[in-house]
């Protein structure tokens, strides 16, 4: 019989050592007892309805966002949950027929007043989409854009924080040596991580994950997942999935969402194992969506 | 039957035959051109041969034969030939004779009936002067001052040297005429303007007195400059006469022609293919780098070269940043609409528009209108003299620009529909505004669709040649547009184009046979530029594409 190949040893080594770390993460989250009540708030949304043109695609949203923890919108297609995750950095102000009421306050303050800047907003909340979006640019010049952008032009500051982002995005051992490459030759899910280093790079409050592994293969997912991981010791993490697994494992706190509605937002334990409304019961056995 | 069709295979056979058309019709025209142009270079035999004049009597040619075809009896006929009974066509020759001071005209056909006795005499010289064409005939004897040097042998070799230093002097005679003459007068021209300018700017007797004061010390030291000159430039000229060459034509008569008066001399029929050859790459060489001679018909094409490649380029100057602006306004910040929809529609109906209305224009509202406004406002002391308020480079560069820009805009527009929405997003959520993710990260990435406009653009620029001819393209512009003179580049200058010129040698030459292998030459240049133009341009968009490669594409 001839021997395994390496390549393939090194992947299974890597996926018990990935498995063994999602473990101990969900059992870190079975033993903690989050309640809502307790939490830090960070965001808040009161009665948010959100209209394109004219219909009604969020209907009056009331909740609010923990500090440091990490929330998901689960939901089917079409439900409004990146809709929702798009109003808290002013994403939707980009289309033209969509329509604001309510407010979404943030540490007290409406991010929706006429006062805010939306550059300003959006360096706080950063975003990273479901498909990787790396710019043109080389890999050090993807994560130093956010800081150019500020005027931030001494290269010891860029330097110190291109390392440390992609240290905190996990992706500093596979690029520190091809840094000035073009970040188009990255795989999807170093491309992934590089958004996510890209957004990190300039210290925002909040990160929002639309979907963030919904394009990656199952390795690079659980790369993303326990990176998120180790980020909501940082940020305030917002995370729309589809995957009810990855929102049960990522997750401190989960929303329901149904057809614009915010069907039930409660601790990720709660939801999955003893959800207080029938309709999320059952999405989450799978009897729809 | 119906099968075969069902297969779908009489598609593809009729895809193949338009793509088969393509390339016959592509290689036919450069063939022809490649031949037609290619074969002027060649140094063909000289044949003396024994002719019958029409008149009956007969005559010993010393010529080239260019070429043979068949001509019908009734033709001939008509041109009050005697012709035998049965014979239906006739073949006839056209014969380079050359010495057009002798003869009157360089090219004459002869039947074939009518030569005999074709001899290939290894002496047989083709002496290529700077007037009156090519002289074909026998090297005698050369003369320095009356007095002979060389003869027999012995002539041949010292010929060849003298040619190469009377050339020598011609060029020092053309250097000191045109660069150091041209500064002189450039000099004295801006003194004269500069007291037009206190003038007009309503000076006093007093002021002007001073300036005057002034100047005349400038002037009398260029005046000093240009009388060296003079004195450099005359020694220079009697040097050159200083040689004379005495040739005799195939009958017999002698003529005396000044070494200055000689360009280049070779013996085609005693030269080896290797020579030939060296002689066919100087001669292709001289045609790219020469100024024109004796209307066009003779010498190179260098400055019509240079006129066109400093338009191309000062079109894409201005045509680029104008129609990306334009592009971007349209596609990033116009509200969608429908007048959007109109101004687009005519943009892109802009190019559909014939290039001559486009060179009326450019007549009516550029040379005129604004270059006489221009001329009004910083030129008012050469006028009545016009400096931009007449066709020049700088106009025939805007009028193309405008013929242009809807290329590429259409290219630009495309290119920045194409940039996916998610790579905009990412730059926005990152903070930044509209603009910043416009320039930083949108137009980057759109630049390879704006260098297909370009290219686009300097191919149909490159070959325009209608407008031109009202905006600034003249037959023979006797200097070069960019000199060592301030402002270097001269933008109300008028030039030279190989588009133009091909129309100029092909229509509106006095010498229709010595000037047609000119034309082909002359469009197989043209193509060529636009080709190394297009290559230029396409190695640097290829460049822009590996840089900017996303994984869509």
């Amino acid at each position: 019989m001839p021997p395994a190949p390496v390549g393939a040893t090194a992947t299974r080594i890597k996926f018990e050592r990935v498995n063994e770390t999602m473990s101990q993460q969900q059992l870190q989250n079975s033993t903690s007892d989050l309640i809502l009540a307790d939490e830090k708030v960070k965001l808040t949304v009161n009665n948010l309805n959100l209209y394109y043109a004219d219909a009604r695609a969020l209907n009056g949203i009331n909740m609010i966002i923990p500090e440091k923890r990490v929330t998901a919108f689960i939901g089917p297609s079409g439900c409004g949950k990146s809709t929702l995750l798009r109003c808290f950095n002013r994403m939707n102000d980009l289309v033209d027929i969509c329509r604001i009421e309510g407010e979404i306050l943030m540490d007290g303050q409406n991010i929706y007043a006429p006062s805010v800047d939306v550059s300003e907003l959006r360096r706080s909340v950063g975003m990273v989409f479901q498909k990787p979006n790396p710019f043109p640019k080389t890999i050090y010049e993807n994560v130093a854009y956010g800081l150019r952008l500020q005027g931030v032009k001494d290269k010891r500051v860029l330097d110190e924080v291109v390392e440390t982002s992609l240290k905190g995005a996990a992706l500093w051992n596979e690029v520190k040596d091809r840094l000035h490459d073009n970040a188009f030759g990255l795989s999807g899910g170093q491309q992934q991580r590089l958004v996510i280093a890209r957004a990190i790079a300039i210290e925002p409050e909040v990160l929002l994950l639309d979907e963030p592994a919904s394009a990656l293969d199952p390795i690079s997912t659980l790369k993303i997942e326990e990176l998120i991981y180790e980020l909501k010791d940082r940020y305030t993490i917002v995370i729309v999935t589809h995957n009810m697994q990855q929102a049960a494992r990522v997750s401190d706190y989960t929303a329901f969402m149904y057809m614009g509605d915010l069907i039930e937002f409660d601790a990720t334990n709660k939801m999955f194992t003893n959800p207080s409304e029938q309709q999320t019961e059952d999405y989450i056995t799978g009897r729809f969506g | 039957m119906r099968a075969w069709f069902k297969t779908g295979t009489p598609w593809i056979w009729l895809n193949a035959g338009a793509i088969a058309l393509c390339l016959v019709m592509v290689i036919g025209v450069l063939g022809l051109i490649l031949v037609q142009g290619g074969s002027h270079f060649w140094p063909g035999n000289l044949q003396t041969v024994q002719a019958k004049q029409l008149d009956g009597s007969e005559k010993l040619l010393l010529a080239e034969l260019v070429r043979t075809e068949e001509v019908s009896a009734a033709v001939l006929k008509d041109s009050g030939v005697t012709l035998d009974a049965g014979q239906l066509v006739y073949p006839r020759h056209l014969l380079k004779v050359a010495n057009r001071d002798m003869y009157g005209r360089d090219f004459a056909w002869f039947l074939d009936r009518d030569l005999a006795n074709w001899q290939q005499p290894q002496d047989a010289t083709v002496i290529e002067r700077r007037e009156w064409g090519h002289f074909f005939g026998f090297p005698q004897k050369l003369l320095e001052r009356d007095q002979v040097v060389a003869e027999g042998a012995a002539l041949w070799p010292e010929l060849l040297t003298r040619i190469t230093r009377a050339n020598d002097i011609q060029d020092a005679i053309s250097e000191i005429e045109k660069a150091d003459i041209g500064r002189i007068n450039n000099g004295l021209e801006q003194l004269r303007l500069e007291r037009r300018k206190l003038e007009l700017s309503g000076a006093d007797a007093a002021q002007l007195s001073t300036y005057d004061q002034q100047a005349a010390q400038d002037r009398a030291e260029l005046d000093a400059q240009y009388a060296e000159l003079q004195q450099q430039l005359d020694a220079l000229y009697a040097d050159a006469k200083r040689d004379t060459l005495v040739m005799t034509s195939a009958e017999g008569t002698e003529i005396s022609i000044s070494l200055s008066n000689i360009v280049h001399a070779h013996q085609p029929n005693a030269m080896n293919l290797m020579q030939k050859l060296g002689h066919y790459g100087f001669a292709v060489w001289s045609f790219l780098s020469d100024d024109p001679r004796e209307a066009n018909t003779e010498g190179g094409i260098f400055p019509a070269i240079f006129g066109t490649v400093t338009m191309v380029i000062l079109m894409s100057i201005i045509v680029t940043p104008f129609g990306v602006l334009a592009a971007i306004y349209l596609r990033e910040y116009a509200k969608q609409g429908t007048v959007l929809k109109i101004i687009r529609i005519s943009v892109y109906n802009l190019a559909g528009v014939p290039s001559i209305v486009y060179g009326v224009f450019g007549l009516g509202f550029f040379v005129y209108i604004l270059g006489g406004n221009i001329d009004q406002l910083f030129y008012a002391e050469s006028l009545p003299s016009p400096t931009f308020g007449t066709p020049g480079l700088f106009w025939a560069s805007l009028t193309l620009a405008l013929l242009t820009l809807p290329v590429v805009i259409v290219s630009t527009e495309e290119g920045l529909s194409r940039i996916p929405s998610t790579i905009r997003m990412g730059s926005l959520a990152l903070g930044a505004t509209k603009s910043e993710t416009l320039w930083k990260v949108v137009v980057p990435l759109a630049t390879p669709a704006m260098m297909t406009g370009l290219i686009l653009a300097i191919a149909r620029a490159a070959g325009e040649v209608a407008p031109l001819m009202l905006v600034g393209v003249v037959k023979l512009a006797p200097t070069l547009p960019v000199d060592g003179n301030f402002p270097f580049v001269h933008l109300d200058q008028k030039i030279m184009h190989l588009g133009f010129h091909v129309y100029d040698v092909g229509f509106q030459s006095p010498n229709v046979e010595a000037s047609r292998p000119l034309l082909y030459a002359t469009a197989l240049v043209l193509v060529l530029l636009i080709v190394v133009l297009n290559m230029a341009a396409i190695q640097l968009r290829n460049k822009l594409r590996e840089k900017y490669r996303s994984e869509s594409d």
